[in-house]
């Protein structure tokens, strides 16, 4: 039979400038970048990076809450598989991720409405 | 003797190309016939169907989700589903279990199929393309005879399926699995040994275990290059009953592509018959869900083309915060523009069908 191995997603909240040298540390430990993503919770930002690791199938994510503008750094220099997550988190939400290897210059979903999902600005910003 | 000097031009791919299976662009830097570079470009058919979780409560939002691609529709609803019964942690009925498992699976056989067909379309062998599509529409039937429809069946809800199968269609189910492998392996030996294809998909489109590794590679792109990443080992639904082991190939080429895919169609097979033969006598389907989710959940399952993930944030109200689809193709794009490296231009559509690209699911 087919051996169960579902080990229990763990989460880690860090801050943005944490974020490479969490991410090198990972992928050391034989992780791969399994997805990245932002949501809008309320009137601000949530960040995530999944890695896996796949003989125990662990599942280990970052979570970033950036302040608005806060400058994230990005990982695509270390690993490449982020390029496309990181441009869309930027197009999409807003993330202000800096110097991203291949960076489409928010023309990657061609789309009209500018950060369809970004929060919301608070009236009189 | 004369200096030859390679000229470096840019071409662009797409996305409208009669080679080319999906519509995504390449930027080339091609020098003479070999690439050297490639630009990928996505967003022709983004949907924004993730912003919908806006307007469509979290029952509704399956439908949606179901239609973020034709092919893979069954394990999109049923990962939907799967990420909300986390969020609200409810276990569904053992009967639903393995009737996920076993539609899974037949899901699995016709998209392993259709790219069979497409592969053999695309290296020009178009009687094989046709026995593979014929042999296809049996699986088809079978999916139309259990849930009602060919493609999108919207038989996932949250906390089960919706529809039962009987014992008469499950003998059915289990003749026509017999007669697609008797088909299937009638063609074995054409896939597996044939000249012309090997001539045209041995030793092309090399990617390394440590590259597809550092780059992300899921699914039979990434077995094909000997890593036994298969989500399927996670044990989910009726798995942990089921025998299976991950198909590898150490060659790492398109031919090694080819041979998981088609190897991976008989062994969906074998655990449809194993699903049948256990599937459990208590008709429950469904373990009722109450109230609204609250929390957050990621779920990973095993698409036809790879890890799929699934991120569902929610906040106690009827429409989800936030829901995420991180599907296998939009991983196996950058290990494809690693592939395409050193290539000749004349192989490129046959190496970006290789990675069984859909990129309707990339982009929602």
């Amino acid at each position: 039979m087919t051996e169960v191995k579902c080990p229990e997603n763990i989460l880690e909240e860090i801050r943005a400038d944490q974020l490479p040298e969490k991410v090198m540390a990972k992928m050391a430990e034989g992780y791969r970048l399994s997805q990245a993503c932002a949501a809008t919770i309320e009137d601000h930002l949530e960040l995530s990076y999944s890695f896996a690791e796949d003989n125990s199938f662990q599942y280990y994510t970052f979570r970033i809450l950036p302040a608005e503008g806060e400058e994230i750094p990005s990982i695509t220099r270390i690993c490449p598989a982020a390029i496309f997550y990181e441009n869309e988190m930027r197009e999409l939400f807003g993330a202000n991720i800096t110097l991203i290897a291949l960076d489409l210059q928010d023309k990657m979903y061609r789309i009209e409405e500018v950060q369809p999902f970004a929060p919301e600005k608070k009236e009189g910003e | 003797m004369a200096e030859t000097t390679a000229k470096r031009s840019i071409i662009p791919y797409g996305p409208q190309h009669p080679v080319l299976p999906e519509p995504i662009h390449l930027d080339l830097v091609l020098e003479d016939e070999k690439i050297v570079d490639v630009l990928p470009n996505v967003g022709f058919i983004h949907r924004g169907l993730e912003k919908l979780v806006q307007k469509k409560d979290f029952n509704e939002m399956m439908y949606v989700i179901e239609r973020v691609c034709g092919i893979c529709s069954f394990v999109h609803g049923m990962g939907y589903c799967a990420t909300i019964e986390k969020v609200f942690d409810v276990e569904i009925p053992d009967r639903a279990k393995f009737l996920r498992t076993m539609w899974s699976e037949m899901s699995r056989i016709h998209s392993h199929m259709l790219w069979l067909g497409l592969l053999a379309d695309a290296f020009g062998f178009e009687s094989l393309f046709y026995q593979v599509w014929r042999s296809r529409e049996q699986i088809l039937n079978m999916v139309e005879l259990h849930t009602g429809s060919r493609l999108i069946s919207s038989v996932n809800k949250v906390g089960g399926v919706l529809k039962d199968v009987d014992d008469d269609k499950l003998k059915i189910l289990s003749k026509t699995v017999d007669q697609i492998e008797e088909d299937m392996l009638r063609v074995q030996k054409v896939f597996f040994e044939d000249y012309s294809v090997q001539s045209r998909l041995k030793g092309i489109g090399i990617l390394t275990p440590e590259n597809a590794h550092a780059l992300g590679a899921v699914g039979p792109f990434a077995r094909a290059s000997g890593i036994p990443l298969d989500l399927r080992m996670r044990g989910d639904n009726a798995m942990p009953y089921i025998d299976f082991e991950p198909i590898t190939s150490n060659d790492c080429d398109c031919f090694a592509r080819c041979y998981v895919r088609f190897m991976e169609v008989l062994q969906s097979i074998d655990i449809i018959r194993q699903c049948i033969a256990k599937m459990p006598a208590d008709h429950t389907l469904v373990t009722p869900v109450k109230g609204n989710p609250q929390g957050e959940a990621f779920m990973r399952l095993e698409q036809p083309r790879g890890e799929v993930v699934y991120y569902a944030k929610a906040n106690g109200t009827k429409y989800l915060e936030r829901f995420r689809v991180r599907t296998p193709t939009f991983a196996n794009l950058i290990p494809l523009c690693e592939t395409l490296k050193g290539e000749s231009f004349a192989d490129l559509g046959l190496l970006v069908l290789s990675i069984d690209p859909c990129i309707s699911c990339t982009e929602r």
